[in-house]
């Protein structure tokens, strides 16, 4: 890969951060919501404001925030802060800046994501591979028909699904949050390591079941392509064997534009997560941002979506990048 | 000389209600899908003419029930009747996901046709806007936008609204490049020769051929305004007083029914809202086999 073609991703992934950070900041803008008046209104609810001051009190924080200047000068001030990663602060749990929340919240995120991700990905497209192969075993082929009928099934209900079944009825596995109430959160401790581990088979169980299907399928699909490819009919009268094929010229091959889909379901993964994680109650962004939805905070609504687009939009251009390692087809161009 | 007269066996042309049968047996998912939705409908419309909306609405039934032979599904902790609101959320899920899913489509098919058949400053501006939008999860500018408008303001129909803002994209990508593979086929170039207008060939020659991935593309574009508004309620950015399926299921979480054990809740919501998925993503298998001969399988 050129250069040239590395310097235009690039370019490209600037244009998509400015068009999800301009969306951003115009929208709520359009809206006759002002957030600083909703907050207020929330706090007058529980008594205390007498209306006038609460009138002067959300023109000096409109002042403060520069809410009363011109919508271009707005526009101006919110992207040099959002170049510099500054998402404001949060009105709820002030001092707090965004990036604090997030930046606590994020490890967890992360965790949870990374792992199911790849759990997701490996198996499915092993079984995909599997059961399009025409050499596996009968039972091997028709292990990939109930993963097919998971599709239909969102990891969010798959969730409630587990819940339901896994923690109520058989109370194997606890209900929901990060680690037990009794426990005092200190990662060098093996017993709340495990305490962790076992409230997070759950939430990751309901990733993984939720989102596999779809690469068992696609997987499946490219792999019956991949089959009648003239490159594994050489392989196979060349004398290779059963395993040599599957695993160099067949697997091989059918996996690259599953990284290309990897690509592009990330966002889908991102966001099944953050809900995921808001429904179990984890400390990652996902209760950041639910949080911040019901109680209107929504510098941290904001900041929350600015973030995990930018980091969704670069790892998109991560794996652009990557894939002509991967594939030198690609990389002689 | 005598004529022989062969008698010709007569042809059995079955009649078109035995084919459709026949194509059903084969193409499995789409008839299953079909069976399904046709369930759902029978469900949705026998509540509908049966039940009493009110009882779908908090404070009308005595809370925290479980089900019984008078409140089938149980009631919630808000005093709603557990039946009446899957009833009705059903119906809302259907009237976000027919609306926003045909609103989708349409707009795809406008923009897809503009850019592929006119090409030039048209397609290269429509198609950049789809690049530029495409990894910006929209689910996130989904929940922008339900967050900026006021809480009271949000209904059914802002919700699907919102939904269609951002899910356009697909299908126009979709019917874009079927259109241009489409516009260099030998009959678009002898009806251009025989002096056909472009409003002509773009409806008479195009458009039908590509019925099968418009369906196709509108069953997606359900699928995913159905899952889009479902996710959006689950945060608690639905309309909050109505029953969606997501909202049941928010504001059971969000109330601890697991822990408190009122486990009917939210499990049932949740088994409808397979249902609706499951069937539409094998309509969706059954419709791409439909239209793509070359995965078709026989008899």
């Amino acid at each position: 890969m050129s250069v040239k073609r590395i310097i235009q991703r690039l370019l490209f992934l600037v244009l998509v951060i400015w068009a999800a950070s301009t969306i951003t900041f115009f929208i709520p803008r359009l809206s006759p919501k002002n957030p600083v008046r909703e907050r207020f209104n929330q706090l007058a609810m529980t008594g205390g404001f007498n209306p006038a001051d609460l009138e002067v009190i959300i023109a000096s924080y409109n002042t403060m925030f520069g809410l009363d200047k011109p919508l271009l000068v707005q526009y101006w001030i919110y992207m040099s802060h959002v170049v510099k990663f500054d998402m404001g602060v949060s009105f709820n749990k002030y001092p707090r800046t965004v990036m604090q929340l997030i930046m606590d919240a994020l490890p967890w995120s992360i965790a949870l994501l990374f792992v199911t991700t790849l759990l997701s990905f490996v198996i499915g497209n092993l079984l995909g591979a599997v059961a399009a192969w025409p050499r596996s075993p009968n039972w091997m082929r028709m292990i990939a028909t109930p993963f097919v009928l998971l599709m239909g099934v969102p990891p969010v209900i798959m969730g409630v699904l587990l819940l339901f079944f896994v923690a109520f009825r058989l109370k194997f596995l606890p209900l929901g949050n990060a680690y037990s109430t009794d426990m005092i959160p200190n990662f060098t401790s093996p017993a709340f390591l495990w305490d962790v581990f076992k409230h997070m088979i759950l939430p990751g169980l309901a990733l993984i079941l939720g989102t596999i299907g779809g690469w068992v399928l696609s997987m499946r699909g490219m792999g019956v392509t991949i089959q009648g490819e003239d490159y594994v009919l050489f392989a196979e009268h060349k004398g290779l064997g059963g395993w040599a094929i599957f695993k160099d010229y067949y697997l091989r091959n059918a996996l690259l534009p599953q990284v290309t889909g990897l690509g592009l379901a990330l966002s889908t993964m991102v966001v099944s997560a953050i809900i995921v994680e808001g429904q179990f109650g984890l400390p990652g962004l996902g209760r950041v941002l639910q949080q911040a939805i019901q109680s209107n905070d929504f510098q941290v609504i904001y900041g929350v979506v600015i973030f995990i687009t930018i980091a969704v939009a670069t790892l998109m251009a991560v794996i652009e990048l990557i894939y002509p390692l991967m594939d030198p087809r690609i990389r002689q161009e | 000389m005598t004529t022989l007269a062969i008698s010709q066996p007569e042809v059995i042309q079955p009649d078109r209600l035995t084919l459709l049968f026949r194509y059903f047996r084969r193409n499995k998912s789409l008839a299953i899908g079909l069976f399904l939705v046709l369930m759902l409908t029978a469900f949705t419309v026998n509540g509908m003419l049966t039940i009493n909306i009110k009882h779908a609405y908090p404070l009308s039934v005595k809370p925290k029930q479980p089900p019984s032979a008078q409140f089938p599904l149980g009631t919630d902790f808000f005093g709603r009747d557990l039946y009446p609101a899957m009833v009705v959320g059903l119906w809302q899920t259907a009237l976000i996901g027919v609306l926003a899913g045909g609103m989708g489509t349409l707009i795809g098919v406008v923009l897809g046709f503009t850019s592929a058949y006119f090409g030039g400053f048209a397609d290269s501006g429509i198609k950049g806007i789809c690049q530029i939008l495409t990894p910006i999860p929209p689910f996130l500018i989904q929940v922008i936008l339900a967050g900026s408008l006021d809480k009271r303001a949000v209904t059914v129909y802002t919700m699907a609204f919102i939904v269609v803002l951002l899910s356009w994209m697909g299908p126009t990508l979709v019917i874009r490049s079927q259109v241009l593979s489409m516009k260099e086929r030998q009959f678009v170039s002898v009806a251009k020769l025989s002096g056909m207008g472009d409003i002509g060939i773009i409806f008479s020659e195009i458009m039908p051929n590509l019925l099968p991935f418009i369906a196709a593309s509108f069953v997606g574009q359900v699928f995913s305004a159905v899952f889009a508004s479902f996710y959006l309620a689950v945060i608690g950015l639905g309309p909050l007083r109505e029953p969606l399926l997501g909202n049941t299921i928010w504001s059971a979480q969000s109330q601890g029914a697991f822990f408190n054990g009122w486990w009917w809740w939210p499990i049932f919501p949740a088994l409808a809202m397979v249902l609706i998925l499951g069937s539409l993503a094998l309509i969706n298998m059954g419709l791409d086999e439909l239209s793509n001969p070359r995965i078709r399988k026989t008899e």
